[in-house]
């Protein structure tokens, strides 16, 4: 790349000639104020407060999408650039819903909030007309335009990265909102419920439906039992709620933490994802060795099931049969475990704790239920956790560690990668392999899917079999790797998962604020926690693990089986796009 | 059939020979071409005045009469003169005809074309005096002006090829194509001076040779037709007179830059410039003119059209070609600039109308006659939709450097009902208004940025006494409150918080504090919105800031509007020494909210007024005032 000289604020240096005036600055340790300005997601320029003076230019620009060129000189703070900014600013205020009190962003790393205080915005001199408009509650997501500052990056991600594109500006001027398609409701278009929009809002135009309140009724009826299972990449990400560093693991402090809140039990959703990888291994040696449908597709992620019933309604047959880990658990856990305890399973209250918002939707899904009653009850985010945890004023940082309860105990490290891209697949592999050799393997990290990749396509040699596996993550991924499979790209395993980076980047984990999210990818550093992890796990493959080995033994029978079948497996309904 | 350059040079001798009449009184009419030529505007103004409708009852007459040899009618483009329309001119006898109406047809008929004998009532301007003579040479409105852009608006039947090549239409893209190279054709655009027409005075040549140096293959040449400026009308002129003249500058632009596509961006607002361009493409490929291996020289270009929904920010380059390719018309921020990356993300050159109409004239007529004309830095001619409180509502084309009091007081005929003039405003939206003390000044493009209004795309709305500055401001801020796309915060709220500070003032609302605000707005959104609707929305705030503070501050400190428009600072009061106590007013009041009879006083209740303004037109007696 060849480089060229741009002087900002006085200080020149050498860029690679393909960099913004952003990127520009940053070399220079000036961090430029920007809000619509996501990387590789939402460069657009829109929202004007990156504004900075051009030597030569007539008007102001935007740093955020303004390229370098050889002798450029670049002004980031004079009085013209900082009136500029500030007026914007309180234009955008002067029509934003600003009861921050009230407001469950507030507490969050507002940007909106952050940049006032920034640029010292202690009143808005424009106030005039508001808007004043209908909120929006789906099962998963929430909209308030009223909060919404029409920054576009929820646009662009559910359009661009995910190819979903349920919502867009509707109207022009000061009526320009977003909206979906004829201001249908989002449940009623194809929205998967991924949630990504969500951690794109810089504001709290967009978050999840709260259960928080279900969660503290059961806790607080006598008569419930009220169990908490936490999903892999949940112990990557909630401390960083709590300002602690990204990629920080918490699961200790994550159990002791649910325990204070009053939770009978504390489970781990690796279990489940353990018994996910004995059906779903098992089914993928069924159909490789019948002859069965191929490739068999992962059906974990509960926003790639819905998008898949939407878009690719003649390929259901390849997904696999398998409930996602926490529904399968929530089975286990009002029959096997109801039993065992002598529980009536109606009194049982299974929450899951998740990194994903499109599992709030699936819990209520009809069909999976087991004779009548939801395998979960109650889905909370990860953020929502982390609310909870702060709002009865648990220092969490602070916290010592737990174990989860018995029965079911520590997972195995396969479970635990599930959190991220290509760890279904790796935990898969691990089991696979050992089935198919009928001997254990050493060698049992597969670099080859591990990484963030757009789609990682790998031949894995087992035994006599060449197994050809792909891995895509984001849903704009999926939809590049599901028409080639379309137009005849053979595979014999398909990991999808719905959010780019897989389910550490899931729609239900903490926010990361634009100026720290631009400049580091937090998907890696948290996706590093879950590997360290596994790497110390005593066990590291899902077949290994004795809770699920004893449940086999006291109560499935057979990996496969019919009764395994009967609480673990599920089927798929092919959806309209628009009712 | 495509035809050969000697086929064109046949077709364009014989139809020259058919409409000698129409330049020469003494030509010897052809067979074909006819002894009379009828022409009668077809452009939208007399469209909707009626003008089809003399032209079919001009037809049956013919007809049935047996002429239809020798009498031809013509329906043309926009003559100019807009005020005066519907417009009928008869060749070889050069008589213009205003203001005719269907029952004047079979007068027209009986007493001109049987007889010879113009009919007087109906003559244009001073041509009243009954003597025959060259209307166009005759009337200052046509004799001041320099129509180049226009030259065939009103002279051909826009909808016959023939006719405008007769005219020496597609001999500068045969030039082009056997004489000179793509960068000869650029270094003559360059030399022209020619700027752009559409607003922004951008060098013309240096636009397409920065396409033109782009290493790409794929290129694309865009027409803006989406006029949209409140009251502008050239562009649309053009294109229903002389679609043609648009067509072979963009082959020419194609052939310049090495592109083979072409796209016209026409607003679906103007039926009857579609319909012809859309004629005019097809014979264009009919004759070869268009498509592969144009004119046996082995270049190919193809033009499409596109339909723009109404959005006036489609006319902003980038938003414009955003819409064409079938995504909401925003603009995006630049660089890059569309002659790198453009339509499609290809090297693409992008002129208004009026621009590609000089094109043709400027590589037949020479780089160095056209700059012959205008001033030092800005070049030919500029046509103006002139409009609002003036005479000769109408189309105007005048070499740049005229002074505005010769195209207000001279070619428009000055200000109606002995008004006063006050100021005009330039450039729509985007642009400004010149006081009364600027009269003089000769217009160019800088000489309007430097009056703190633009060139724009040519509206030129005159305003007399009556017009509040206040309330003007507040309705272009309508406009572009209107018109805003919403992607930018200065633009979409910005703009919105203007409307309202300056509705509150017309309202009576307002504060000393509020013209702070204004200014501080309006400062700010120039600088940082995201293009130039947005950057240019505050202007018309400023420039009546500029040169009628006095109005502004009459408003917001003595809660009055000089010009007496702003209603709710308005007052009929009802003077009591002249009131003969008659009763008109009170009857015609509609709210009732006028009081007396002979022996008690008249008043007008201030609670129950409406300030409609009936009984001061009623009172025969001048006695009720408006306190302003």
């Amino acid at each position: 790349m060849n480089k060229v000289c741009v002087t900002i604020d006085g200080i020149s240096l050498y860029v690679p000639e393909n960099y913004t005036i952003l990127q520009a600055a940053k070399e220079v340790n000036i961090n430029i104020p920007t809000l619509c300005f996501l990387k590789d997601i939402n460069e657009i320029g829109c929202c004007r407060m990156c504004l900075v003076e051009v030597k030569g230019a007539k008007s102001l620009q935007a740093a955020c999408v303004y390229p370098v060129s050889d002798g450029m000189e670049v002004l980031t703070h004079t009085p013209k650039v900082m009136e500029a900014r500030k007026v914007n600013l309180e234009l955008i205020l002067s029509n934003h819903n600003s009861r921050c009190q009230t407001c469950s962003r507030s507490w969050m790393d507002c940007e909106l909030q952050a940049l006032a205080n920034k640029l010292s915005v202690e009143t808005v001199r424009f106030e005039g007309e508001k808007k004043l408009l209908p909120l929006d509650i789906g099962p998963s997501i929430v909209r308030d335009p009223n909060k919404c500052i029409l920054c576009r990056r929820c646009v662009s991600v559910c359009k661009n990265v995910q190819t979903v594109g349920v919502i867009d500006l509707v109207n022009r001027g000061f009526n320009t909102r977003v909206a979906p398609p004829f201001d249908m409701s989002l449940s009623d278009t194809p929205c998967v419920n991924c949630g990504q929009c969500i951690n794109v809002c810089p504001v709290n135009a967009l978050h999840e439906k709260s259960d928080i309140d279900r969660v503290w009724e059961a806790i607080y009826d006598p008569g419930k039992h009220v169990i908490a299972q936490t999903a892999p990449a949940v112990r990557a990400a909630l401390g960083e709620a709590f300002e602690m560093p990204v990629g920080t693991l918490v699961t200790g402090k994550m159990v002791t933490a649910l325990k204070m809140l009053g939770f009978d039990k504390v489970f781990d959703t690796d279990t489940g994802a353990d018994l996910t990888i004995m059906e779903e291994g098992t089914e993928l040696i069924d159909r490789i060795r019948s002859g069965g449908k191929l490739p068999l597709i992962t059906s974990c992620s509960p926003g790639w099931i819905k998008f898949c019933e939407h878009n690719y309604p003649d390929m259901l047959d390849n997904l696999s049969t398998c409930k996602s880990p926490h529904q399968m658990f929530g089975a286990i856990l009002k029959t096997y475990y109801a039993k065992k305890n002598n529980i009536d399973p109606a009194d049982i209250v299974v929450v899951s704790v998740m990194p994903c918002t499109a599992k709030k939707y699936e819990a209520a899904r009809p069909e999976l239920k087991t004779e009548g009653m939801p395998d979960v009850d109650i889905v909370l985010t990860t953020r929502e956790l982390s609310k909870m945890i702060y709002d009865i004023g648990i220092e969490f940082p602070e916290l010592g560690d737990s174990d989860f309860d018995s029965p079911f105990g520590n997972a195995s490290g396969a479970g635990v990668i599930f959190g991220s891209t290509g760890g279904v697949m790796e935990a898969a592999l691990r089991t696979v392999s050992d089935l198919l050799t009928d001997r254990s393997a050493d060698n049992i990290e597969y670099e080859e899917v591990r990484g963030l990749e757009d789609i990682k396509v790998a031949a894995i040699q087992i035994g006599d079999l060449k197994l050809r596996a792909a891995v895509a993550h984001g849903l704009g991924n999926a939809r590049k790797l599901m028409e080639a499979i379309r137009a005849g790209e053979q595979f014999h395993f398909v990991e999808i998962m719905a959010c780019p980076g897989g389910c550490v980047n899931g729609g239900g984990q903490p926010l990361q604020r634009s100026d720290f999210r631009n400049w580091t990818d937090y998907r890696v550093l948290r996706t590093k926690g879950l590997y360290r992890e596994d790497r110390s796990s005593y066990i590291r493959k899902s077949h290994n693990n004795p809770s699920v080995k004893k449940i086999y033994k006291e109560f499935l029978g057979a990996a496969g089986g019919s009764k395994a079948h009967e609480l673990l497996h599920t089927h798929y309904i092919p959806r309209d796009n628009y009712k | 059939m495509s035809k050969t350059i000697s086929e064109i040079h046949e077709i364009r001798a014989k139809k020259q020979k058919d409409l000698l009449i129409r330049t020469d009184p003494s030509a010897v009419p052809t067979k074909e071409g006819g002894r009379m030529h009828i022409l009668v505007c077809g452009g939208t103004g007399c469209t909707s005045s009626n003008s089809l409708k003399i032209m079919e009852e001009l037809e049956i007459l013919i007809r049935t009469s047996g002429m239809q040899d020798d009498i031809k009618i013509v329906k043309t483009g926009c003559f100019g003169l807009c005020a005066k329309g519907p417009i009928v001119m008869l060749y070889p006898d050069h008589i213009m005809y205003t203001l005719v109406q269907p029952e004047d047809v079979n007068e027209i008929f009986d007493s001109h074309v049987k007889n010879g004998i113009p009919v007087k009532r109906l003559l244009a301007g001073e041509q009243k005096d009954g003597e025959i003579t060259n209307a166009l040479d005759s009337l200052d409105f046509f004799s001041r002006q320099m129509r180049i852009a226009l030259r065939n608006c009103g002279a051909i039947n826009p909808e016959d090829i023939d006719e405008y090549i007769a005219r020496d239409g597609y001999l500068a893209l045969e030039k082009v194509l056997t004489e000179m190279e793509p960068e000869d054709v650029i270094d003559e655009i360059k030399a022209s001076g020619l700027r752009g027409r559409g607003g922004g005075g951008f060098p013309t040549g240096v636009k397409w040779n920065f396409a033109a140096a782009q290493q790409e293959h794929e290129k694309y040449v865009c027409c803006n037709a989406d006029e949209g400026d409140p009251g502008a009308f050239m562009d649309r002129s053009v294109l229903e007179g002389d679609p043609h003249s648009v067509i072979e500058a963009m082959i020419i632009a194609g052939y310049a830059i090495g592109a083979s596509q072409g796209y016209i961006y026409v607003r679906a607002e103007y039926p009857i410039a579609v319909e012809r361009l859309d004629i005019a493409i097809r014979q264009a490929r009919e004759y070869g003119l268009l498509g592969e291996d144009i004119l046996g020289k082995g270049f190919n270009f193809n033009l499409e059209l596109r339909l723009g929904a109404g959005a006036f920010v489609c006319g902003e380059e980038t938003a414009l070609m955003t819409s064409v390719e079938g995504k909401r018309g925003e603009p995006r921020p630049r660089p890059p600039f569309p002659a790198v990356k453009g339509l499609f993300g290809k090297p693409t050159i992008l002129n208004n109308v009026e621009t590609y109409a000089n094109i043709p004239v400027i590589i037949l007529g020479g780089a160095q006659w056209f700059s012959s004309i205008g001033t030092e830095k800005s070049k030919g001619t500029k046509v103006f939709a002139i409009g609002g409180k003036i005479n000769n509502t109408g189309l105007v084309e005048i070499p740049m450097g005229t002074t505005l009091r010769e195209i207000i007081f001279d070619i428009g005929g000055g200000i109606p009902n002995g008004k006063k003039f006050k100021a005009a405003q330039t450039g729509g939206p985007s642009g400004g208004c010149i006081p009364a003390s600027e009269l003089d000044t000769p217009i160019d493009y800088d000489s309007l940025i430097a009056l703190g209004s633009m060139m724009g795309s040519g509206g030129l709305i005159v305003m007399d006494e009556d017009t509040c500055m206040v309330d003007l401001a507040k309705f272009f801020l309508e406009f572009t409150v209107d018109e805003s796309c919403g992607k930018c915060p200065p633009c979409r709220i910005g703009v919105k918080r203007m409307l309202e500070i300056v509705t509150r003032i017309t309202e009576g609302e307002g504060c000393p504090e509020d013209l702070e605000l204004l200014e501080i707005l309006a400062r700010n959104i120039k600088a940082g919105a995201l293009c130039g609707l947005g950057q240019t929305a505050p202007n018309p705030v400023l420039s009546t800031m500029k040169y009628f503070k006095d109005e502004y501050l009459a408003h917001v400190i003595d809660k009055k509007c000089p010009a007496g428009v702003c209603r709710s600072m308005l007052k009929f009061l009802i003077a009591q020494d002249t009131c003969k106590r008659c009763g008109i007013c009170k009857k015609n009041c509609p709210a009732n909210a006028i009081s007396g009879d002979k022996n008690t006083p008249f008043s007008i209740d201030q609670d129950k007024c409406i300030k409609c303004g009936v009984c001061m037109e009623k009172c025969p007696f001048k006695s009720i005032l408006k306190n302003a």
